[in-house]
């Protein structure tokens, strides 16, 4: 199986309300609020670590889940906010133009 | 608002986060708007250090909806370079401007910094009227340009309607441009006082009869019997609620680091230049002050039969001298809709009535025997 690489789209906005990530989609202003997993997915989504790597080191301690079913479980939601455009995923790692600062914030 | 966009704003009412600011880049601007109410000079604006550590802090104190606004905006040279900053820092940042400096080139930036919409001021569909409103002969073919190269790279568009005496015959053309162009468009009778107090941009506001043409139009107001029905008394907790979001998820910063409640709401509350932002949110006695303010506590309007769904602006009450006070402009708004004269207006029109009163004069040598006044 091929490993994905998630990246937070640059072209949505995003603040972290009391712990809630709020997120507006940049292509229609849609506004989104993630839950905990994807939260952690959109924290992690730095272009490099692979998803594998973010469910290991950080969904399967957070919520103590078999890995295989967190992987899949996860890889169904990272591609449910890419097709929303707020997460966007390759087979490649994806090159950040500069460090997404307030990210996380 | 989306049901979303209301709970995250009430989460962030129960949290004391400002979830919106207006920052206005600069008071600078290439046209002279005859309502305007600023002045257009530099009085000494932020630097692109400062307004970048600004916005570090913003982002760490919750703010989510950036609005950026002036004067006008493109007239910082270093815009792009701050707009880039923001959307770093993921803001969801809004534009307000006049547009006619933005031509093919600035509308793809804008697009590919993942600006959230632009909002341009337009009075009239018509060049004698519209740049008659801006002074400047030829601004509103650089503005419409500007909207269709904005279109064309997918942005949203919103074009600001102001109902004045001088174009109120004309949205209906705004709204048909609007249309044509295939963006928004919103339309405000809302006429604000200058900076410095002076009052005198008010004489332009539309009258009575126009507000009542306005809130009749269905097509901007939707279904007329709600909108102008006569609002049932409030109940106990509509009287306990906060007025509305300035100094509570919303405030407003201007070109020179001062934060106040609202861009319509003058009351100084602290200068960035001199505290870090998130302690003039937090802790400014003003901003306090302001946050105290619930319905049941306003002057005159508590017992008034507009107060569960009147538009008071407590900015303009507070240019009227008591932010507690009724703001005259929406009890106009008020009486416009529904027909039933305000608290504010009646006792206005008590006093007027009393300044008026002609008494007897006491009989005395010299008076007429009927006491009149000669």
């Amino acid at each position: 199986m091929s490993r994905l690489y998630l990246a937070r789209n640059p072209r949505v906005a995003a603040r972290s309300l009391d712990g809630e990530m709020m997120i507006m989609s940049g292509r229609d202003s849609t506004l989104f609020t993630l839950n905990k997993t994807a939260t952690i997915l959109w924290q992690s989504a730095d272009g490099a670590t692979p998803l594998d790597q973010i469910v290991e080191l950080r969904i399967c301690r957070e919520f103590q889940v078999e890995p295989a079913q967190a992987l899949q479980d996860a890889e169904t939601l990272a591609r449910e906010l890419a097709s929303h455009e707020i997460l966007q995923i390759s087979e490649e790692p994806i090159p950040q133009p500069s460090p997404a600062a307030g990210g996380s914030r | 608002m989306s049901t979303l966009m209301q709970e995250m704003s009430e989460k962030a009412l129960r949290l004391g986060i400002p979830l919106s600011v207006q920052l206005d880049l600069t008071y600078r601007c290439n046209e002279r708007c005859v309502h305007c109410y600023l002045d257009h000079d530099d009085h000494g604006e932020m630097t692109t250090v400062e307004i970048k550590h600004l916005l570090d802090e913003m982002a760490d104190a919750g703010v989510f909806i950036l609005t950026l606004s002036g004067g006008e905006i493109f007239l910082r040279r270093d815009f792009f370079e701050l707009l880039e900053h923001a959307r770093r820092l993921m803001f969801c940042v809004k534009l307000k401007t006049n547009a006619v400096l933005i031509r093919e080139r600035e509308a793809e930036r804008l697009r590919d910094l993942g600006v959230e919409s632009v909002q341009i001021s337009i009075y009239s569909h018509r060049p004698e009227v519209h740049d008659a409103i801006t002074l400047v002969p030829g601004s509103l073919k650089r503005s419409i340009d500007a909207a269709r190269f904005l279109k064309s790279q997918g942005l949203k568009v919103i074009l600001a309607n102001v109902l004045m005496t001088q174009n109120m015959q004309d949205y209906p053309g705004v709204r048909a441009l609007a249309a044509e162009l295939g963006v928004e468009c919103t339309l405000d009778p809302t006429i604000t006082p200058m900076m410095d107090g002076n009052r005198s941009t008010l004489e332009l506001g539309v009258d009575r009869t126009v507000l009542q043409q306005v809130f009749r139009d269905a097509s901007l107001v939707g279904d007329v019997d709600e909108f102008c029905a006569i609002p049932a008394a409030p109940g106990e907790s509509e009287l306990e609620s906060t007025p509305c979001s300035a100094g509570h998820t919303a405030c407003y910063v201007s070109p020179y680091g001062e934060v106040f409640p609202c861009v319509q709401f003058p009351l100084p509350t602290g200068n960035v230049r001199q505290q870090r932002f998130v302690d003039i949110w937090r802790h400014s006695d003003q901003m306090n002050d302001v946050r105290s303010i619930r319905l049941k506590d306003l002057t005159t309007c508590t017992s008034c039969t507009h107060v569960s769904n009147c538009t008071r602006c407590p900015g303009l009450a507070f240019m009227e001298g008591n932010m507690r006070g009724p703001s005259s402009q929406d009890c106009e708004k008020s009486f416009a809709r529904t027909g039933v004269p305000s608290a504010n207006m009646l006792a206005k029109k008590r006093t007027a009535a009393n300044l008026v009163q002609i008494r007897a004069l006491p009989a005395t040598a010299g008076a007429s025997p009927t006491g009149a006044i000669a």
